[in-house]
Parts: structure tokens; sequence; C-alpha cells
């Protein structure tokens, strides 16, 4: 039995059909109903639903064994765990966004609006820039407008609240997009179980792509 | 609750087993009563599990450490040089940043050294004990294989920027397939190289499949000749009656700076991340000055606490409530005679708040009532 953690909302939904045309169905999952655990015994897996910043914790402290995380989780919080697969869904940018007509003045300090605190600071001490985090819990974009920061490190996903508020895309900092992760132990004692759904999971993309 | 062998903390008694397993294959016990230097630790920095170290002022004024690990200290007092081999062991407290917690913790660790000329014996006698020592713990456990010789081989190979190298490293320890074929292409790495690359991303296939596979993906003499180290060892192992729970790995091979030969990861069933590790580490010996060789590992018995299934449903057996007019000698006798008895008992003037007990007794005037 491999227990799937899978994230809340729109994400996890597309990423169960995937699991499902992998040859993992629960049926019972898609029912309306205030149940968090849907099993299969034929199959061999079990599914929950958590919030999606929790998928790696669940999978990191072994109350998962795979699960379905955004890259942006992965990169920011840098749980112990294996990056199986990508499973090209959810896809969007990690980047850096600034007004419009923003010019870097390398002799401040930059201030830096985020929710990623610690890809933020990786990003900029690669680029030995120095920089103030401002840690934010949502609209991001209001910082700069503000004049409570210069720049933004933020997901993008078409732009289009950017434009409409005079902001831009400065630089990319990575591609993001969901993945199949797994846990170290899990991957010792379940290893062919989580390998050979690994496969299937990957054939199914590449055939959808 | 009597008080057996079962009802001792888990981490207590698997440190027992374990020190007498290594004395029975002859090593002798490294007790480190000084401190060390801030400065041996700092050299060596990306050898020790996690940064951060405690650090006093010595009363001559030298900064010092509360040991973070015992390994280089270990190789600091060793003589150097010498024919043989020098085996020992080791059951220490260590302090540094807890994984969980992010704080310092003080934390149990057992393990153990062999320095000097090492051949095949030592190694696999190395990898024997941590498979004994894994099953000290567990009965269903994993010990994974690694070379370090074949990955720096592999990586030597690449004309990358070191940057590329870093990222590749990373991907083979998440065993990130489509992130090795993406590094590829972005690097323009040839097709026999990635090959090799993504076989190390692998890994659940069984130990002889993942030998064969290394083996046809092996480029040049350095990795031809750590295949056979890894496949030899496991032979030697799977003789003895070990096969089945020993793997070859290589999201295990994290630190080339300081390994330089077979590396090991130990898993135990129940316990979501590694609880042994170790490996050969002539890098570090020469690092140190040192012209020996050098194999080692240590067991990490923080991590075995959630494996304490021991549940203790009262604080005490007995709870022996005493009135104001009994006597002391009276009381202890009472309490001499349940504890003689195999249980445990708590003796006190009245019941005391938010613990659970078996059952209580009162003394009155000298008499015991139940």
């Amino acid at each position: 039995m491999v227990n799937v953690a899978l994230p809340k909302g729109r994400l996890g939904e597309k990423a169960y059909r995937v699991f499902e045309k992998a040859g993992y169905s629960c049926p019972s999952i898609l029912e309306p109903s205030r149940k968090l655990i849907f099993e299969n015994t034929a199959a061999g897996v079990r599914y929950f639903w958590v919030k999606p910043s929790d998928v790696a914790i669940y999978v990191e402290r072994g109350a998962a064994d795979v699960g379905v995380a955004g890259k942006d989780i992965l990169l920011e919080y840098a749980p112990e765990v294996y990056e199986l697969a990508d499973l090209a869904m959810g896809k969007c940018r990690m980047a850096v966004a600034a007004k419009k007509d923003f010019r870097d003045d390398t002799e401040k300090t930059l201030r830096v609006a985020t929710k990623f605190g610690n890809i933020a600071r990786e990003f900029y001490a690669g680029k030995g820039r120095d920089i103030d985090i401002i840690r934010l819990n949502g609209s991001i974009e209001l910082a700069p407008i503000l004049g409570l920061s210069d720049v933004i490190v933020d997901i993008v996903e078409t732009g289009a609240t950017l434009k409409e508020n005079d902001l831009a895309v400065v630089e990319e900092i990575a591609a993001i997009s969901a993945r199949l992760i797994a846990g170290k132990a899990a991957y010792r004692f379940k290893g062919m179980e989580i390998e050979n759904m690994c496969r299937a999971i990957a054939a199914v993309v590449e055939e959808q792509a | 609750m009597t008080l057996s062998e079962d009802a001792r903390r888990m981490d207590e008694r698997v440190a027992r087993q374990l020190c007498g397993l290594y004395r029975r294959y002859g090593y002798s016990r490294y007790k480190m009563s000084k401190f060390e230097e801030y400065d041996l630790y700092a050299r060596c920095k990306d050898f020790l599990v996690s940064e951060g170290v405690i650090t006093f002022t010595d009363t001559n004024g030298r900064l010092m450490a509360l040991k973070p690990d015992v390994t280089l200290s270990i190789v600091r007092n060793t003589r150097d040089g010498q024919s043989g081999v020098q085996k020992v062991y080791y059951n220490e407290n260590v302090y540094r940043v807890s994984r969980g917690t992010n704080a310092y913790k003080e934390i149990a660790q057992v393990g153990l050294e062999c320095i000097g000329e090492l051949g095949m014996y030592e190694m696999c006698e190395a990898v024997m004990l941590a498979v004994r020592s894994l099953k000290c713990i567990r009965e269903n456990v994993v010990l994974d294989l690694a070379h370090v010789g074949y990955l720096s081989a592999l990586m030597e190979e690449m004309e990358v920027p070191d940057q590329a190298r870093e990222e590749m490293m990373r991907a083979i320890g998440r065993k990130s397939l489509h992130e090795i074929v993406e590094l590829c292409r972005r690097y323009d790495v040839s097709p026999g190289t990635q090959s090799a690359l993504e076989v190390l991303s692998r890994g659940a296939c069984g130990a002889e499949e993942s030998l064969e596979a290394l083996r046809r993906a092996a480029r040049g003499r350095k990795m031809t000749a750590a295949v056979a180290e890894l496949a030899q060892i496991y032979r030697v192992l799977a003789e003895n009656g070990m096969g089945d729970c020993v793997n070859v790995d290589f999201s295990v091979a994290g630190n080339m700076k300081y390994y330089s030969g077979v590396v090991f990861q130990g898993f135990v069933e129940g316990v979501p991340d590694s609880v042994l590790s170790g490996g050969r580490y002539d890098k570090l010996m020469a690092k140190m000055g040192r012209k020996s060789a050098a194999v080692g590992f240590a067991v990490y018995l923080d991590m075995l606490e959630r494996l304490d299934e021991s549940h203790r449903a009262y604080d005490a057996d007995v709870c022996l409530l005493y009135g104001e007019d009994v006597p002391p000698s009276s009381v202890l006798r009472r309490a001499d005679a349940i504890a003689a008895a195999g249980e445990t008992v708590l003796a006190a003037r009245s019941l005391p708040e938010g613990m659970r007990f078996g059952r209580v007794e009162r003394m009155e005037g000298g008499e015991a009532r139940g």
C-alpha cells in the first residue's frame, strides 16, 4: 500500500487524474464529502488531501510515502525528499518583478518583498547583492507600488496581475511545476511499488505532453 | 509495568548492544574526556553533519568547542603511519543543531573507526558491522552502498563549469531523472556520460541489477575499479547472509570532499531518514596530514525515539499514600517490598495531580490498606 499526499484544490484534482490514468484509481475520492482519506486496496493506494504547502512535510516525516508538491515549495523549504518526476502541470515561473521604470541602484540595499524568503536570499547571494527581505503573506504586488519594497520575488503565471499593476518581470529565477516526491525511508522499504508508480505516471505525463 | 529489559529506553538499549557488538570484533573504546580546539572543527567544517559549533574560551584564552563530532578527534589522536590497523568505537554525546528543531541539542551517537592499512577484509567488516548495527534496532533494515570514486571519475569527465557539477550532484541526491536530463541538455553533456548519470538516479531494482547497470555504464579504469570494489563487498555480505538488506544507491554519496571510496547510509523501518552514515574517508585523513586510510560510521540514536513502542500506561504501578502519623521507616519498608516484587512505586503524602497509577495503596498509623 502506497500512501499518497495530494494537495487540496485544482492542482491536486488534476494530479489525481494522472494517478487514475496510471492505474491508481480510487473513485470515492471525487464524491463530494468531508472525508480526508480514500483507499483502494486492490490498486494498493491510499490518498489523502492536505494543504499544498504541507505535502512535503507529510512526505519528509514519513506520514505519506509519496506526494505531489510544487517546485516552489521544494526550493523554499528544501525538504529531505526525493524528487522523482516532473508532472508538467501547474506550470509557472519564480521571478523577480518590479515597477516598469525600475533601475537597480547598487549603492543601496535592495528591498525584496516575498513569501519565498529562502529562494530570494539564495538567488541574490549567488549574485553577491545585499538585500533586505520583507516577508509578506499575500498581495505581494502591492509592495513596490506603495514603495514598501524595490522588487518582489513571486510566482508569475500569466503575468496579467503584474501588467494590470504596471509591473514587469525583471529576471527569471526558476521554472516551476508540480513534482512527484517520495520519502527517503519509504523509497527503501516500498522501493519497487514507488518505482512502478513513478514509471507509470511518467508514461502518462509523456503521453499527455 | 515491570522494569524489564523492554522497558528501558530504546536508545539506551541499542547503545549498549552496539558497544557490545563492536567490542566483540576487537574494537576498543575511545573516550573523549577533554575538549578540542575550535580550529579542528573549523578546518573540516563540511565534514560535520550540521553547521554551528558551540564555542567557549578556555582558561588559557584558547577558543574551544563542545564536540559536534567524534571522528575528527579520533583521527587527531591516533598514531599515524604504523603498520596494521587501529580499531576504536565510541559512545558519546555530541552537540549540534538537530534537524527537526533547528536548535542545539545533545545527541547520543555511537560509532566506530578503523584506521591504518585497510584491505578488503577491513572494508567488508565495517560494512558488515553497519548492517549488524541496524539489525540491533529493527529487523527490517536497508544499507545503501555507493562509491565516491565512481562518481568523482564521472564528474571529472564532464567538461562543464563547477556549478554544473554541483547541480548534477544535487539532482543525483534527489533521484531526479528529469533534472539530470535537463542539465545534460543545458550543458551539452555527451550521450554516454548522460546514460551513466541516469543509471545513478535509480536504485530500487536490487543490488545485482544495479551493479550490472553500473558496470555497463562505467567509462574508464577508475569507474570499473570502483564497481569491482562495490561488487566484491556486496558478494562477501551476500555470502554471509546479508545480501537481502544491502542495496546500491548513489543518492547516499553526498560528500566528495572527505570521502574517497565506498560510502553507505542505513535505514530502519519506521524512521523517515537515515540512522547510520559512514564510509571510507582517506581524503579527510590527507587533509589532516595523515598517511593512513580510514573507514568508519556513526549511528544517530536521536532518531530512534519515535520507534519506542513501549507505551507507558501508568507513571508508576503503585502510588503509596502515607499519612502524617506513619513513621518513615514503615513507608520505606513497604516501598521496598513493592519494588522488590518488581513493581514501580511512588510514595507520596497526597495523590499527585495529573499522574496515573495502576493502583493506590494507603498507609495509616503504620498499617497498609489496599
